[in-house]
């Protein structure tokens, strides 16, 4: 993975330096609140319902084994002992004191990490295909690109106070696993002609208030201008964006009352000046960052391990597992590994210092001493031998990191909700807990099949509930909590939104609700039909009817 | 107190910033700032005047002042707020396309807090905001020793570390 140098090191040691001393003036009444709070906020710092919230990067979701023992520390010394991965990558704590953030970061500097702007209105921590480098489908590895753009994007003096948070989301395989069609800016690698690499720009997706799929506004472009292009897609948007209305603010506002042509025609005119300009990444630059993801020292191993398969074949609790978190590898005897956030009864994306230290020490045992946080907050070991998954299965399951549910119902991404987050209309990790207890049946979960099932408790989607094929939006009427349902969404290259079934639920209702939802898929599914594909097939109607005609 | 930070230090300013003025009667005599369109609809004896300065508002576009862009002793830009970052922008069309070398001049909501990212888009003097403290302001030019993007230096970091100089070899940013 990338390692700092000593520049890299000085500019996060000099951020730290420079809140440390914000800090102390806020504290001392020398600086406002009003005047604090873009600080702390690119500094991850919100105030919270109970506590303060921080939120540290974690670049492209990737993390050394040394890094996440400092997460666990973290989590140990200055919080309640446990923290969340959240839906881009990054980690967050619920419990630090706002005197102590500067410590925190000092702490995270020393493992080569921070948070500068994991919040704020400016270019926000770069995510990534949680399967870079190991996945078969890929065109490029898109991590020297990640860091590429992580570097442009920190601490640039222009874009610090934009109309509002700009998400840019990477991809280098043909497979959307980083959701590109729904980021401020999407990158997806793609080849020339002549077989060199470039990149297709999607700009204007996004979930929150007004959910918008992207638009393409340049098929291709070559890799060495794109520190050029996103400079001149800043620009156009810092300059033009609106500012008058938090809620119109985003760049997919900006896109669609420009349309995408006129704005993609303001992007091109902006970057006519800059193309070719000293911000042309040379391929020697390139070539430097590639140099730090080299492949590990992979063994070469035969394609399917025999003890491995005999083990699959006796054990059906392990072939579950195998069946649902354990991923092909490009190397063969290799696997990748998904050590699910999702356990019953845990709120979706924590973990404790306690398990991340242990799955420190697991990921130095079983997969090069490195992991990557994925988008649907699990955890992954990218590079695992077949030969190794019995035992690791067995550590997993000790440390409740094994529940066989990824792509299923009860592998739900949930937002911290109105247990935590003063943005929340309702809360959000209760209504995962009970469709978890309600659908604890292990053979009819693996029945129903992939199902993302996405929970916000506020329109800010943090919860991902737009692109769930069945997706829950907490809403606040008269002051209580109620719930509202759409499906048909989906995440990936053909990304949709869910359409709302009708009028919203109240908590206890849930269960029920997403019950009679499964009930019409099963009864109306064609062989192999996912439930979203069944959706899409039957529309909305069939659904609807059953879940209203039960409730009145 | 001068609330003026210049070329890095504390500076007495000589210049009279005209937020509206309705006719050229109006204008100071010597060393006026004056809004872009007093100066757009101004006539050729004020143009050759060569002590007459122009403030942008955060939505001018810089390019209107065409030509003169490369000859005005100085260019002041709006923040009526610290959070409306349009102004960084306009910094950077000023210097590195509109061929602007003059006084790169921060007015309006003013703070410490902001001073070294507006340094780094070209900025170079800094009339700090009423109540708070120039002198204190004027520390935070410092808060970082070098940055990754193309800004004030005019070249990114990638760039500036090559092989060809020694020095920055030592950094440890060298191709390997």
């Amino acid at each position: 993975m990338y390692r700092y140098d000593a520049f890299d090191q000085r500019l996060v040691d000099e951020r730290v330096a420079q809140f440390r001393d914000q800090t102390r003036r806020f504290l001392a009444g020398e600086l406002s609140e009003d005047e604090f709070r873009p600080l702390r906020l690119q500094n991850g710092l919100y105030i919270q319902k109970y506590a303060p919230m921080l939120r540290i990067a974690i670049p492209y979701g990737l993390l050394s084994s040394r890094q996440l023992r400092m997460l666990a520390h973290i989590g140990r010394r200055y919080d309640k002992g446990y923290g969340h991965f959240t839906t881009r990558q990054n980690i967050q704590f619920n419990w630090p004191k706002v005197a102590e953030a500067p410590d925190i970061l000092a702490d995270l500097a020393s493992v080569e990490m921070h948070a500068i702007q994991t919040s704020g209105n400016c270019v926000r921590n770069i995510t990534s295909d949680h399967f870079a480098g190991v996945a078969g489908d890929e065109i490029v590895d898109p991590r020297p690109y990640n860091e590429l753009i992580r570097q442009w994007s920190t601490l640039h003096p222009e874009f610090a106070y934009l109309p509002r948070k700009f998400k840019i989301a990477i991809t280098g395989a043909t497979n959307d696993r980083a959701a590109i069609l729904l980021h401020d800016i999407g990158l997806q690698a793609v080849r020339g002609d002549g077989g060199e690499i470039g990149f297709r720009v999607v700009v204007g997706g996004g979930q929150g208030r007004t959910p918008i799929v992207g638009h393409v506004i340049r098929e291709f472009l070559p890799r060495e201008e794109i520190l050029n292009y996103l400079d001149a897609i800043l620009r156009v948007y810092n300059r033009f964006g609106r500012r008058d209305n938090i809620y119109k603010a985003r760049v997919k506002i900006l896109v669609k009352e420009q349309t995408p042509e006129v704005f993609a025609q303001h992007v091109e005119a902006e970057w006519e000046h800059l193309r070719g300009g000293p911000a042309t990444v040379p391929d020697e630059e390139i070539a430097r960052l590639a140099a730090f993801f080299p492949p590990p020292p992979y063994e070469t191993l035969p394609g399917d391990d025999v003890a491995f398969r005999s083990a699959v074949a006796d054990n059906r609790a392990f072939s579950n597992w195998v069946k649902r978190n354990v991923f092909a590898h490009k190397v063969p005897g290799y696997a990748i590994v998904t050590l699910s956030l999702k356990k019953t009864g845990v709120p979706p994306g924590d973990a404790t210092s306690d398990q991340m230290d242990t799955v420190a020490d697991l990921a130095d045992a079983y997969s090069f001493g490195e992991l990557t946080v994925s988008h649907e907050q699990n955890l992954i070991f990218t590079d695992v031998r077949q030969s190794q998954l019995l035992a690791l299965w067995s550590e997993l399951k000790d440390l409740g990191l094994a529940t066989p549910n990824v792509g299923l119902l009860t592998n739900i991404v949930c937002c911290p909700g109105g247990d935590f987050c003063s943005l929340a209309n309702a809360k959000s990790i209760p209504i995962a807990e009970a469709i978890q207890r309600r659908f604890d049946d292990l053979d009819y979960l693996h029945d129903l099949g992939d199902i993302d099932l996405n929970i916000s408790g506020c329109m800010n989607a943090c919860g991902h509930h737009h692109i769930g094929h069945i997706g829950v939006l907490g809403v606040d009427k008269n002051g209580s909590e109620w719930y509202q349902v759409s499906i048909g969404g989906a995440q990936g290259e053909n990304a949709a939104l869910g359409k709302v079934i009708g009028p919203s639920f109240a908590a206890h209702e849930m269960p029920d609700v997403i019950a009679r939802l499964l009930d019409v898929y099963v009864d109306h599914r064609h062989e192999d039909e996912r439930f979203v594909d069944t959706v899409q097939r039957l529309g909305l109607d069939p659904f609807k009817e059953r879940v209203y005609a039960a409730a009145h | 107190m001068p609330q003026l930070i210049k070329n890095g230090a504390l500076a007495e300013d000589r210049w009279t910033l005209v937020r509206e003025i309705a006719s050229a009667a109006e204008l100071p005599v010597t060393k006026p700032i004056v809004p872009l369109a007093f100066w757009l609809a101004a006539d050729a004896q004020i143009h050759a005047r060569g002590d007459v300065g122009v403030w942008l508002s955060p939505a001018d576009d810089p390019a209107l002042l065409g030509g003169a862009a490369a000859t005005l002793p100085l260019v002041a830009v709006d923040f009526p707020k610290f959070t409306d970052g349009r102004g960084y922008s306009t910094g950077r069309l000023l210097r590195e396309r509109l061929g602007f070398t003059g006084e790169l001049r921060a007015i309006g909501d003013i703070q410490r807090d902001q001073l070294y990212y507006l340094h780094q888009v070209g900025f170079d003097a800094f009339v700090v905001r009423d109540g708070k403290d120039a002198h204190d302001a004027l520390q935070s030019l410092r808060d970082f020793s070098d940055g990754y993007q193309l800004t004030n230096r005019r070249t990114p970091w990638f760039r500036r570390s090559g092989t060809d100089t020694p020095a920055a070899t030592s950094t440890g940013r060298a191709i390997e």
